[in-house]
Formats: structure tokens, sequence, C-alpha cells
């Protein structure tokens, strides 16, 4: 194998200065949408992307070519067909701990340009956005120049590629908020509004941006497609033939030596990632625990450390694949101080909509407070463990609330010890200890 | 509680020509003027500085969108500022990552040496002090971002001499051109020194 098979996503990311259009198709680039284009027809490419076994890596980890499946497909002469259907790579990237993404955006942009043409010739859409997060401004600029050379190119525009299909590609840079990444907020904040998630069904897949059928995949998702193209669906799965097809760029952030980003064949272990790639923890530090995919996942322990890290095994262990971005606690932090942290980040981006959430959230963060500036009484915990119960699945309209409650129920559960220590001490017994 | 005021004048006396474009731009690829509500706000935002309600009444008129729709937009996102913002605006990452990494200290820092809390300015206007959530740079935390530059690796100590060079930069600008109109505008749009 070579680099880019070994490492698809990354091997051609450059942060210093991307790739310009002919660099990149020099490199091998954009043989997969040529691929699609001029050999498949739109259902083959959707039949390959199923067969791959590819799955979102946005956090919920839902097969991408099952989800592509659901939007309705028309013959072009049927008077049915909707006048556009949408395809929407989600780029908001701002759960905490979670910088996978930007990498791909500032190092790597034509492949990112080039998975899109994929997708949308898939599901039959002639327009695509890109939703940015507002603060990823050198990204911002990256895409729109490499979309100003792919429209030259006439890799985007009409006829692409003497192919007869048209796709136009625009950029929307958000203005702030973690729930405009949940989808269909997304779709909302896209049509000018507040972004507050929408009820569902419908699906956007059937009814999404401007009431047209619209797939809103994360920017990791969509840069596995040129190689599934190129490479086959064989090559993909072999990648990782333990675990789930492909590779997963990992990511870790703490104290740790050093950390940063790592595409690995999907299921590297923790404990892979944390002592291989981040290099252990900092001088004096232990591993006190660990969030494995960002800020809205299950707390894990040193005993976990070797669990592969893809969807079925991490679930197995009690938390989330996530974005697989480890957040790594050591012993000289208080996992109460943690907890409160979290908490605060989403009792503040709640968007209000619904009452468990939008009340249940601030009420968690006083009384966490309470716990570590020393003022906690034991019935505080059975409070927190009902308010966990209040904000669970299926209780309120999209995961953000949950979200929240996965790191502070299993924080209760592990660091139980620790949240009793401050309320019989009075005070938070890390204090002082960085 | 506060009015906005409802009685408005033509957008055309308030918007900018340069202002109008590129909203119309906007609006141009996309499917309704509604749609185009954010970047109007980010554009004005951008050549003034913040959201005034006046500037708020234009471009709702000017999108053919309600006022108070769009300030139910405005005031949803966190990086439209509906106050008077300094020439720097510090947005400095709360979230997990650089919480565990020494934000705390950072944080402390910052406040002590321009003496002001979040949400507030400096009396000479140079500075505003807002938090933001993790800004994706979290295997470098802590982290701030002012204007499109994202300052990596702070210390209490590091956090303080950008923060001085960064106003002695501004104060010689201001003095090379001292026109009498030049507004201190936020340092949001400048350019990128990377590329
Ligand atoms: C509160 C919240 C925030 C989210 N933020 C993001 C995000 O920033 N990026 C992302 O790709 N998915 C995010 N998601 C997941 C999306 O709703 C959606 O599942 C994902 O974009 C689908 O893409 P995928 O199938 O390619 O993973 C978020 C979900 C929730 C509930
Ligand atoms: S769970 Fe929270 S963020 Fe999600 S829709 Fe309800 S109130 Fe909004
Ligand atoms: S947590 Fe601060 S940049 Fe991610």
């Amino acid at each position: 194998m070579t680099e880019a098979t070994l490492k698809p996503l990354t091997y051609l990311v450059n942060t210093a200065k991307p790739l310009a259009i002919d660099d990149y198709i020099h490199a091998g680039g954009y043989q997969g949408a040529a691929k699609a284009l001029h050999q498949c027809t739109p259902a083959q490419v959707l039949d390959i992307v199923k067969d791959s076994s590819l799955k979102g890596r946005g956090g919920a980890g839902f097969p991408t070519g099952v989800k592509w499946s659901f939007v309705p497909m028309f013959a072009a002469d049927d008077p049915k067909a909707p006048d556009n259907k949408y395809l929407v790579c989600n780029a908001d990237e701002m759960e905490p701990g979670t910088f996978k993404d930007r990498l791909l955006l500032e190092g790597v942009p034509h492949q990112l340009i080039e998975a899109m043409i994929i997708a949308a010739y898939t599901i039959g859409a002639n327009k695509a956005f890109i939703f940015l997060r507002g603060e990823y401004h050198l990204a911002a600029k990256r895409l729109q120049q490499a979309i100003d050379e792919a429209y030259q190119s006439n890799w985007l525009g009409s006829n692409i590629q003497s192919s007869n299909y048209q796709l136009d590609l625009h950029v929307h840079t958000s203005a702030g908020r973690y729930i405009c990444g949940e989808e269909t907020a997304l779709i909302n904040a896209l049509e000018g509004k507040r972004a507050n998630p929408r009820a569902k069904p419908p699906f956007p897949q059937v009814a999404g941006l401007f009431g047209k059928p619209t797939i809103v995949n994360n920017v990791e998702t969509l840069s596995n497609l040129p190689h599934i193209l190129k490479h086959g669906v064989d090559w993909f799965k072999q990648v990782a033939p333990e675990s789930d097809a492909g590779t997963k760029i990992y990511g870790a952030c703490g104290r740790v030596n050093t950390p940063g980003l790592w595409e690995l064949p999907m299921g590297a272990t923790i404990r892979e990632v944390l002592y291989e790639h981040a290099g252990g923890m900092k001088d004096g530090l232990k591993l006190k625990g660990l969030l494995p995919g960002g800020a809205s996942t299950d707390f894990l322990l040193p005993e976990h450390l070797d669990t592969p890290m893809d969807y079925d095994s991490i679930a197995k262990a009690g938390s989330r694949l996530g974005t697989g971005g480890l957040i790594v606690l050591d012993d000289h932090n208080c996992p109460v101080a943690m907890v409160l942290n979290l908490l605060k980040f989403f009792a503040q981006e709640s968007c209000g909509w619904c009452t468990p959430c939008r009340d249940g959230t601030p009420w968690a963060v006083e009384i966490l407070s309470r716990i570590e500036h020393g003022q906690g009484r034991l019935a505080d915990l059975d409070s927190l463990a009902q308010l966990c119960d209040f904000m669970w699945i299926g209780k309120t309209h999209c995961a953000l609330a949950p979200g929240a409650v996965e790191p502070l129920k299993s924080a209760l559960k592990y660091f139980h010890d620790e949240f009793e220590q401050h309320i019989d001490n009075g005070c938070c017994p890390y204090k002082g200890s960085h | 509680m506060q009015i906005i005021a409802t009685i408005q004048r033509d957008y055309r006396d308030y918007l900018s020509e340069t202002e109008i474009a590129e909203i119309e731009h906007e609006a141009s690829c996309l499917e309704t003027r509604e749609a185009a509500g954010i970047d109007a706000l980010k554009i004005v935002q951008a050549h003034r500085g913040w959201i005034s309600d006046e500037s708020l009444a234009a471009i709702a008129q000017l999108l053919g969108i309600s006022t108070a729709q769009l300030e139910g937009v405005a005031t949803f996102y966190n990086l439209i500022y509906r106050q008077p913002v300094g020439h720097y605006v510090i947005h400095i990452c709360d979230s997990i990552g650089c919480h565990l990494s020494g934000y705390d200290e950072v944080l402390a820092s910052i406040k002590n040496h321009l003496a002001i809390d979040y949400g507030q300015t400096t009396e000479d206007g140079m500075f505003t002090l807002l938090s933001n959530v993790c800004l994706g740079a979290c295997d470098k935390a802590p982290v701030m971002k002012i204007g499109q530059q994202d300052y990596p690796h702070l210390t209490a100590e590091n956090v303080v001499i950008i923060l001085d060079e960064l106003l002695n930069n501004a104060l010689a600008n201001t003095l090379a051109d001292s026109l009498p109109d030049s507004l201190p505008r936020n340092s949001a749009e400048q350019e990128l020194d990377h590329d």
C-alpha cells in the first residue's frame, strides 16, 4: 500500500499551501469524480457507496448509502420531479475537542469539491452548499479559491467535463452557535432563519432545504468518496478488515505530550492513539479518564484503553465514537470541574426549544457549580441523575440534550467518589493541584 | 427592553452602495431574499463594526423582511454584534480542551491586564472581551481568536505581550492615516497574513 491508499484523506493535505487544481489533478485528483460522471449512473454510484458500508463521520455513524437511498429519484421528464434537490456539506465543526474537518478544509479543499460532485450527482442535486463555521476564515478563503478554480476548469458549473451534469457550489459562512451543526437547524440557518432544529418527520432527505430533498453530510464522510470510487469497495473494506470500513481521522487534546490529528485505519485502539501518536500524558500526570469523540460522548476509563475506536466497540464499552477526537482528563484536573465546563457549554448552546434541554442544562450547571465550590449536598447527586433521565433520548427534538447527558451521567458513575469528596470536604480537592 | 425605531428612512440613504452591492450579490445566489439575512448582517458588520438598530432596519427593508424577524436572527447568532465593540474583539475559547490546558490563568491575565470583564470594552475603545466555544484548535490550547487570526499556546505571560503589540499596531496605524473620519473599525476584515 502507498500513502494514497493508507492515508487517503490526508496524504495530499498541505496546510501551508493547499494544492491548486492542476497540482491536485496531477496528483491523481478528480479521477473519482471522473469515474462517477463518465462510467456510472447515479444508481450505480449509490450501490458502490452502499456496498462500501461507509458510515457518517459527523458523530452519529449512520450509513451514508442508506441515507442517500431515502432521496426520491425521478426520471428527467417526470412531472412530479422537484425543481431541485440539494447537497449540503456540514462543515460547522463546533463540537468541543474536534478539529479534524478543519484539516481537510484548509489542507485539501479540492478533495471536498470532488467529493461533493460525486455525492450531488448520485442524489440528483444541481446545487450544493458548504455550511462553514464562521470562525474558519482561512478555510473560507481557500475553499472559495478552489471553487473558483473548479469553475474555471469546468469541474463545477454546467455540463461538467462534457457529462451533461450541472452543479453549482456555494459557501455559506455561519455566524456562530453549535446548534447549527444539527442538520435540520443547519437547514434553517441556510434559509436565513434562527437555527432551531425542525421536528421530524419529514426528514430532510424528503423535504429539507427550501422544502426540497436534501442530504447533509459531514466533511470527513464526503472526503472518502473520491477514494472509494477510485480504488474500489474491496480496497475500502480491506483498509480495516477487522473493523468498520476505511480510515478515520483521530485526534487528541488535553494535557498529552503531542496533541494533534492522525489518519489511521478504522479501529485503532485508544491506547495506540493516546500513547503512540499523542505521546502519552505530560510529565507527572496520569490518565484519569477520557471522552472518546468530542464533548457529547460518555467518559471512558484507563481500563478501556484497549478498546478499538470504531462504532461498535466504543458503544460496547459504554460510549460513542462521536467525532473520534479524544479529550483527555489527567489526574490533576478535577472531573467535576470538567463536567461543569461541558454542561455550561450545552446550557449556553441550547436553542431553547424543548423544556428539558432549555431548563435542564442550566439547572445541571447550577448544581454542578454548587458541588464544585463546596456547597453541594448528597441529594444533589440524585437531582443530577434525575436530570439525566429528563434530558435523555426521545424527550427532546434533537440530540443536543442527550449529548449533554452522556458525559454527565458517565461522570456520576465513574467519578462518584470525587463528587462525594467535594460534598464531604466542602471544597474541591483538586484546587491548587495544577 | 429596548424598542427599535420603526419609522425608517429609505435603506439607500443609510447603506452604502458597496454594502448594497455585496448584499445583492449574496441574495442573487440564493433561493429567497430572506436566506441572505445572515450574510447581509455579516457584510454590514464588516463595514461598520457592529449592527445598530438603523443597520438592522435598513437591511430588513432591503431584503423585504420584517425588522422583528431579522432581529430574531441577529440575536440568535453569537458572531453578530448588536452592540458597539472595540477595535479588537478578543474571542477566547472557554471550551473543554482549553479549560484542561490553562484557560483560567490566561483569562485572569487578560482581565487583569485590560481591566475588563466578559462583554466589556476597554475605555479607550481598543479591546472587547468575549468568550467563544471551541475554536477548532484544541491541539494548540489555550487559544483565542482576534479578527481572523488564531493565537495558540497562550500563557498568562505571552497573552499580555500579544495584546500590547496589537495595541501598538493600532496606535501606529491611527497616526499613519489620521483622517478625521477614520472611525476605529473592528479588525474582522483584516486580511489573513497566512497564504
Ligand atoms: C447539536 C448537534 C451538533 C452537531 N454538529 C455537527 C457538526 O458540527 N458537524 C457535523 O458534521 N455533524 C454535526 N452534527 C450531526 C449532524 O446532525 C448530522 O448527523 C451529520 O452532519 C450527518 O452527516 P454524516 O452522516 O456524514 O455524519 C451535530 C448534531 C447535533 C445534534
Ligand atoms: S434538545 Fe435542546 S438544542 Fe435540541 S431542539 Fe431541544 S432545546 Fe434545542
Ligand atoms: S477547546 Fe479550545 S480550541 Fe477546542
